[in-house]
């Protein structure tokens, strides 16, 4: 289970971090898609891995796992949604301004 | 329990959505309110320095849960004076926006203002690592909005580079909180404080790498080398009113960095040590040589002043990664000092490339209309953020080489000086571009310009706020010297983060 969720979050940051360096702002977003995928997964994690043990108080529970990094994951999800959604609608605006969807300042290379 | 802590926060959230919603049509009603609105936090803003000059820290218990489980926003010193540095340098940029029809350009100018002062406001009130990060990102989506304003390809395409950057940023953030809240089992500042200085051995290594990251965090917000290549397209593209105000928005990764690593990571602490104060010294030491090689080397007035900026940063670091009461003192005169010279350089940097059409520094062009006075303020705002006498620059600066004094002081004060004269001659190359060479080039018929006397009245203000700062230096570093005696003692911080007795729910 430990080993699952570890290498998830490790991979998904992996496969973020090459993509966020492409050169494409696509690619850039779907990079940091997967790295909000990867913080997600890893606040979640952050207030240790239980199964099976309810969040919220309740008379037949026999343990509890931590209720905060579930709130926390719940803020970080709402506003990682937000940002992608502003950071796609300026990418797509700089495409149709520009002809370009290089997330690069240089002016060579410019027509595709 | 004071309400007014809340009042930055909460008057920004209800009165934007409320001018968005009923006067969306209507520019004269948004400046009308977004004026009143600045003015109303400018006076809030000053109630609360007074207020938290009288006591160590009020906390204000949301919803009046006691801190570890609630959210609380604490007013102290430090978190007063930013307050009131942001309400200065939002109402300067307000009127310059009004002045020069910055506002007409896009749509919501003064509510996207506001939002942003929500977030600046908040971030200097929490008392809570989480709604640090949530406040961090309301005054982000709101300088998004900020940045593209006026639209145009290239702030576009800069708006895009920033927006990236940032959210690599966010994401680093809350892994640092993440590791932070795994091994600490709490986000709140005092609690925090408390708990790390009492880690067992064993998790040491995970809460060195929690503040290392919370370092690159707050270095990318601060514009620290190697984390500030976001700043020169984003600041030299931005609208100029826009680039002032996110003179204020760089000092918040220089605020985080005092208030997490003074409260939670003192140097005292068994765990960390002086592990963060030598990682920043170096950082800090290398922003001032590139900000100002790039004053230097600039092609363009915007750049110029952005790299200024950059090496403003690069100052205000050096006084903190120092991590001794005096020197951040001095630290946080400069702070006060670099805001408004920041705010207004870029402001007189819109002027000229507005009446210039062009903002290139390789070219000489015909005089602009209001030449003398508009070379007489750059010469003002050169002086400033050079750091020469007899601006409140200059005497910042003493102040850091005096508290740097001791081992290593040799480097840090051939890096200071040196700086100091490379971008003197950055600014006079550039000033000699527009202002003197102008009178030789080919004179043309002068392009009939409407007066703004609002606009010049902004820039006066912030000027006039850098003089008083210079003739009342005694007073305000002896204030300064408390504030940072605070810092550095916060038992005070901590103690009132318990809900007083009686106060239950």
């Amino acid at each position: 289970m430990e080993l699952l969720v570890a290498s998830a979050i490790g991979l998904m940051t992996a496969a973020g971090i090459y993509l966020i360096l492409r050169l494409r702002t696509f690619s850039v977003i779907l990079g940091l898609a997967m790295l909000s995928y990867a913080v997600n997964v890893f606040i979640f994690a952050s207030g240790r891995v239980t199964v099976g043990k309810p969040p919220i108080l309740s008379a037949a529970a026999s343990g509890y796992t931590d209720p905060l990094t579930q709130a926390l994951v719940l803020t970080a999800i709402v506003i990682s949604f937000g940002m992608t959604a502003v950071i796609v609608m300026m990418a797509l605006g700089s495409y149709l301004n520009t002809g370009s969807d290089r997330i690069d300042m240089d002016d060579e290379g410019e027509t595709r | 329990m004071n309400h007014w802590i809340i009042a930055p926060v909460v008057l920004p959230a209800l009165l934007a959505p409320f001018m968005m919603l009923t006067m969306r049509r209507d520019l004269m009603l948004q400046r009308v309110f977004g004026l009143a609105g600045t003015l109303a936090l400018l006076g809030i803003a000053a109630g609360l320095l007074v207020s938290a000059t009288g006591t160590p820290a009020d906390v204000y218990f949301l919803g009046n849960w006691p801190a570890p489980f609630g959210i609380v926003l604490v007013l102290d010193r430090l978190s007063a004076l930013m307050l009131g540095l942001t309400a200065v340098l939002a109402l300067a940029v307000q009127l310059y926006a009004i002045s020069t029809d910055w506002d007409t350009r896009g749509r919501h100018f003064h509510v996207l203002l506001l939002f942003q002062l929500m977030g600046l406001n908040g971030a200097f009130l929490t008392g809570d690592a989480f709604n640090l990060f949530v406040f961090f990102e309301v005054l982000l989506i709101a300088s998004y909005g900020l940045m593209i304003h006026g639209g145009g390809r290239d702030r576009l395409r800069a708006g895009v580079q920033y927006i990236a950057f940032n959210l690599v940023g966010s994401t680093l953030f809350l892994f640092a909180l993440a590791t932070v809240y795994s091994v600490t089992g709490t986000l709140n500042f005092a609690d925090l404080a408390v708990k790390v200085a009492n880690l067992p051995e064993g998790d040491a290594a995970l809460i060195r790498v929690a503040g290392v990251l919370l370092l690159l965090v707050f270095a990318i917000k601060g514009a620290l080398v190697p984390l500030h290549f976001w700043l020169p397209n984003t600041y030299a593209f931005a609208p100029g009113p826009v680039a002032a105000l996110f003179a204020v928005m760089t000092k918040v990764g220089a605020y985080a960095t005092i208030r997490i690593y003074t409260l939670v990571f003192p140097t005292g602490t068994p765990a960390t040590g002086t592990l963060f104060a030598e990682i920043l010294q170096p950082a800090a030491l290398i922003t001032l040589g590139v900000g100002v090689l790039g004053v230097l080397g600039a092609q363009t007035l915007g750049r110029l002043v952005a790299f200024a900026a950059i090496a403003s940063m690069g100052t205000l670091f050096i006084a903190i990664a120092a991590f001794t009461p005096q020197a951040l003192a001095a630290g946080l005169y400069y702070l006060i000092h670099s805001t408004l010279a920041g705010g207004a350089l870029f402001l007189i940097c819109d002027m000229v490339s507005d009446r210039r059409a062009d903002d290139r520094l390789t070219r000489a062009l015909p005089p602009i209309p209001q030449h003398g006075l508009i070379g007489a303020l750059f010469l003002a705002g050169a002086i400033a953020a050079a750091g020469m006498p007899p601006l409140s620059g200059f005497l910042g600066k003493l102040l850091i080489l005096d508290a740097t004094r001791g081992p290593g002081m040799a480097l840090v004060w051939s890096v200071i000086l040196a700086t100091s004269l490379i971008s003197i001659v950055g600014f006079a190359r550039a000033g000699s571009t527009l202002f003197w060479k102008a009178h030789e080039s080919a004179p043309q018929a002068r392009p009939v310009h409407k007066a703004e006397p609002l606009s010049f009245a902004a820039v006066f203000g912030l000027l006039a706020a850098l003089l008083a700062l210079t003739v009342f230096a005694g007073p305000v570093t002896g204030w300064l010297e408390v504030t940072a005696a605070g810092l550095f003692d916060p038992a005070a911080y901590i103690d009132a983060n318990t809900l007083p007795t009686g106060g239950t729910p």
